[in-house]
């Protein structure tokens, strides 16, 4: 275990907006190839971590170290372009465009044609074109959409808006992926479809994956080394067995009074 | 240049200034409420002008009387403008509201054209207002110490509205949040129309004041002076009603005081608002007192 | 699917045929009132799919329009009047020498119109693109008025107030429908490439689309650089096709009237903004009849100048409240769309 390669390390990320201080030394290190998971309850500064991550924020504090780059406080793109892909608590597609559209727009930060070369007929840019929309197409079959390929994104139900999502987190060619609450509103049978997903996405991409999940059943049954953030500070971590028996992540989320009656 | 014409500009600049804030102060609160430029409001603001001119020479009213009657038709056509065009907009995405004011606008300025005919038009001024009195050898309108006195009392009485009354706690809540405001049983449309009617009310009594500071009018004569008093309203912070009325007295004295100081600049007064206003966007896109709002992602 | 790409190629080849044989009819057969309406539509379409790039597909709430055609206006002109007329014009102030000399062909000068908008547009952009929403708006306005000032007091440029006359009337129908349907292609093909998709994805949500890694200020720079290009080209058209420009010309109604043009076709639709501008423009010349005196049922009106604006504005507040996607909202016309339409009526 020891020996897998570190690929993300945040030594004493911190956020603070005015006088309140959404993340407190946020530490962790995330090993390459493994699925693991942040927890905490609602305003705990989950989100909060994925947006230093991702570039929205600024940390206050602390480093972000991807591989042995240090992208703390690039902007956004630039980000995703070193190989982070998330997707969002709220879904955020782009409603406008077909599914397929959704998935070549994630392709796009991988192409070379520039933006003048469609109007002037560039031939590489057809070429490029083509492959896009073959790899992305390819991307919807991963996921099953592939049938609705040429639908309207804000047509599709709530769960297949989920699986675009990450299609189209995967259509970037991340290394590392976040995902931010992806089995929110799901019933148990696609939850568990979810976490079959979630493994096999691993496996098919060689991914890292971070998720934030609420679902414990998917939290526990996926992660594989777990963080428990609290009012912004991590209070434990480890592997699912120990969290569950953690007596501080227990009280975290059902109270003190709770642990002490147990 | 000597002390007494710095004095002249300096009133000059003052009656400018408060003119703008009180069109400003208009854009400011529809902004507030529906987040929308009511690019419309210049054109209200001629309208009062154009009301005060029928009340005097068409029906004869006596002159305090024609401004009541003139404030209270210009504010009735804020009202109706509201009703008909951006109240079946309300759900709509903000753009179409907004092309719709703009659409409005020019509806108010050709129609303006067609009913009062294109020809500019004399105000007839009562004589203690424009007779020019002398203090140590200045040379001062009366009407350049009335209007910034009118202004500042009519800011006054609206800021009492605004936070010391019923309605007014009902405008800042829907400012806040419109839908959860309604559901504390606030009658939002109420209150929406409320608050064109007041901002409409100010700027009839900016037009009227314009009208006798500037006595020719003109159907397009509200252009010019709405896209300043927005562009006032957007320096002091748009929203905030006292971020108006520092943006309207700060438009006044840059524009008075730069032509004043570099004649040879006069013919580029109407950039200079405009590039303040790209200077002030740039360096604090909220404006100069307007709240921060933060994207969540 | 390769036939019907074939089928659509053949297609669209024979449209361009078609609009080519009516050019040559329109040419000889219809008068100059006629034809100088059809010039109209084409340079308000190149106008309009300009801004439509801008507004329709990058969202990006522009109102600047006028001062980019007016820049392309000036440029243009000022390049194939003839020396003899600059020296008749410039009464108030003798012409700046380098711009008394220059002097292009008429292509080389729309082009180098809309290559010296796109300057101003890009130059403008750089600062003004970081604010986003109505501040956008605001700030383009500005910049339009800006343009605007500036064109009247650069004496030895523009000539101020008074204006040009005399501009050499070179932007025939052959020019303008060549310049509509360029301009028509090219940004065609920018917004069906990923690259367009990239521009709607910033217009849908910017915060997502940051996430995908396209950098989103860059874009909306280009966008916005493109569609001043073009905006540009439409200014130097309409400069010559009018023969007479000066500052007044590009008020904001300028822009307000390529807006109503982007709108009532369809914002995100190019084949919308092309018969927005056809119905614009054939609705504001067929309301001239309500300035003339009219017989209604034994009644005389008399005809009312001005009031054909007023119907106009009316006319189009009402299409934001009662329609406000516009004709094709972000549909577009295709050959595909059309044969699927048939086919479906024909199982019917």
């Amino acid at each position: 275990m020891a020996d897998r390669r570190i690929i993300l390390k945040t030594p004493g990320l911190t956020m603070r907006f005015g006088g309140l201080t959404a993340v407190d030394n946020f530490d962790i290190e995330v090993q390459e190839d493994r699925i693991v998971g942040l927890i905490g309850p609602n305003g705990a500064g989950k989100t909060t971590c994925f947006n230093m991550i991702t570039g929205y924020y600024n940390p206050t504090e602390g480093q972000i170290i991807f591989y042995d780059d240090d992208i703390t406080g690039i902007p956004t793109h630039k980000v995703c372009q070193k190989g982070i892909a998330r997707t969002f608590q709220n879904i955020r597609l782009f409603y406008n465009e077909t599914v397929l559209q959704n998935v070549m727009i994630g392709a796009h930060l991988r192409q070379k044609s520039k933006w003048w070369h469609a109007p002037f007929h560039i031939p590489s840019c057809a070429r490029e074109e083509k492959e896009v929309r073959d790899r992305s197409m390819f991307l919807l079959e991963t996921v099953g959409l592939a049938n609705l390929a040429n639908e309207q994104a804000n047509s599709l139900p709530y769960g297949e808006q989920r699986r675009l999502e990450i299609a189209r987190a995967l259509a970037t060619q991340p290394r590392f992926l976040l995902l931010d609450e992806p089995a929110a509103g799901m019933n148990p049978q696609e939850s568990w479809e979810l976490m079959h997903f979630i493994q096999k996405t691993r496996e098919d991409f060689n991914l890292t994956i971070l998720l934030i999940e609420h679902d414990m059943k998917v939290v526990m049954g996926v992660c594989e080394h777990i963080w428990v953030l609290d009012y912004g500070k991590l209070i434990a971590e480890g592997a699912p067995e120990e969290i569950q028996a953690n007596s501080k992540v227990i009280e975290a989320y059902l109270g003190e009074e709770y642990v002490q009656n147990a | 240049m000597t002390l007494t014409m710095f004095i002249q500009h300096f009133f000059n600049a003052l009656t400018l200034g408060s003119l703008y804030a009180l069109i400003a102060i208009g854009y400011t609160m529809v902004y507030g409420i529906l987040r929308l430029i009511n690019f419309a409001h210049g054109d209200v603001f001629m309208l009062g002008a154009y009301f005060i001119f029928y009340t005097g020479t068409i029906f004869h009213l006596p002159w305090i009387v024609g401004v009541i009657l003139a404030i209270i038709l210009t504010s009735f056509c804020g009202v109706i403008v509201e009703r008909a065009a951006y109240r079946p907009l309300r759900d709509a995405p903000r753009i179409s509201a907004l092309i719709s004011s703009i659409g409005v606008s020019f509806f108010i300025e050709n129609l303006a054209i067609v009913v009062f005919t294109g020809i500019p038009k004399p105000v007839v001024r009562p004589d203690w207002l424009v007779k020019i009195i002398q203090i140590r050898g200045v040379r001062i309108l009366p009407l350049a110490i009335a209007v910034p006195i009118m202004c500042f009392v009519l800011v006054a009485g609206l800021l009492f509205i605004v936070y010391k009354t019923k309605p007014g706690l009902a405008m800042r809540a829907i400012s806040k949040d419109i839908e959860t405001t309604r559901l504390m049983g606030v009658s939002v449309n109420k209150i929406i129309s409320l608050t064109f009617g007041l901002g409409s009310a100010l700027a009839a009594a900016g037009g009227i004041m314009w009208a006798l500071r500037y006595p020719q009018i003109q159907p397009l004569m509200g252009l010019i002076p709405g896209l300043k008093a927005f562009i006032a309203a957007v320096l002091g912070g748009i929203g905030s009603i006292q971020g108006a009325v520092v943006g309207g007295l700060l438009l006044g004295f840059i524009e008075i005081m730069i032509v004043a100081f570099f004649p040879g600049l006069s013919g580029y007064k109407d950039a200079f608002a405009f590039i303040l206003l790209i200077v002030i966007l740039l360096i604090k896109p909220t404006g100069l007192m307007g709240e921060k709002i933060e994207e969540k992602v | 699917m390769m036939a019907s790409k074939l089928r659509n190629q053949i297609l669209t080849l024979l449209a361009i045929a078609a609009l080519g044989v009516f050019l040559w009819w329109a040419n000889t057969n219809l008068d100059g009132y006629k034809i100088q309406i059809l010039n109209l539509i084409a340079i308000n379409a190149i106008l309009a799919v300009s801004l439509n790039l801008i507004y329709g597909f990058t969202g990006m709430f522009s109102l600047g329009h006028a001062g980019f055609m007016c820049v392309g206006a000036y440029v243009s002109s000022l390049l194939i009047l003839p020396q003899l007329q600059k020296d008749a014009i410039f009464i108030l102030e003798p012409m700046a020498r380098p711009i008394y000399a220059a002097h292009a062909p008429f292509i080389v000068a729309v082009l180098l119109g809309g290559l010296v908008a796109s300057l101003f547009g890009l130059f403008i952009a750089l600062p003004v693109l970081r604010l986003g929403g109505d501040y956008l708006g605001i700030a383009t306005l500005g910049f339009g008025e800006i343009i605007r000032v500036f064109a009247n007091n650069l004496v030895p440029i523009t000539n101020g107030a008074l204006g040009l006359k005399g501009i050499p009337a070179y932007a025939n129908l052959w020019w303008n429908y060549g310049f509509m349907v360029f301009t028509f292609y090219f940004i065609w093909r920018i917004v069906n490439s990923n690259f367009g998709n990239a521009l709607k994805a910033i217009r849908d949500d910017e915060v997502a689309a940051r996430a995908m890694g396209i950098n989103t200020y860059k874009y909306r720079v280009i966008s916005f650089t493109v569609g001043a290009f073009f905006a540009g080209i439409g200014g130097a058209l309409l400069a010559s096709l009018l023969t007479t420009i000066d500052p007044k010309m590009f008020l904001f109604v300028m822009t307000f009237q390529v807006l109503m043009i982007v709108v009532t076709g369809g914002l995100g639709s190019i084949t919308g903004s092309i018969l927005g501008s056809f119905i614009i423009v054939a609705l504001l010349e067929w309301l001239r009849f309500v300035e003339n005196p009219m017989n209604i049922l034994g009644f005389e009106i008399p005809g009312v100048p001005g009031m054909r604006m007023v119907i106009f504005s009316l006319s189009l507040v009402l299409i934001i409240i009662f329609r406000r996607e516009g004709v094709m909202g972000m549909r577009e016309f295709t050959w595909d769309g059309l044969f699927s339409r048939f086919s479906k009526r024909g199982e019917a």
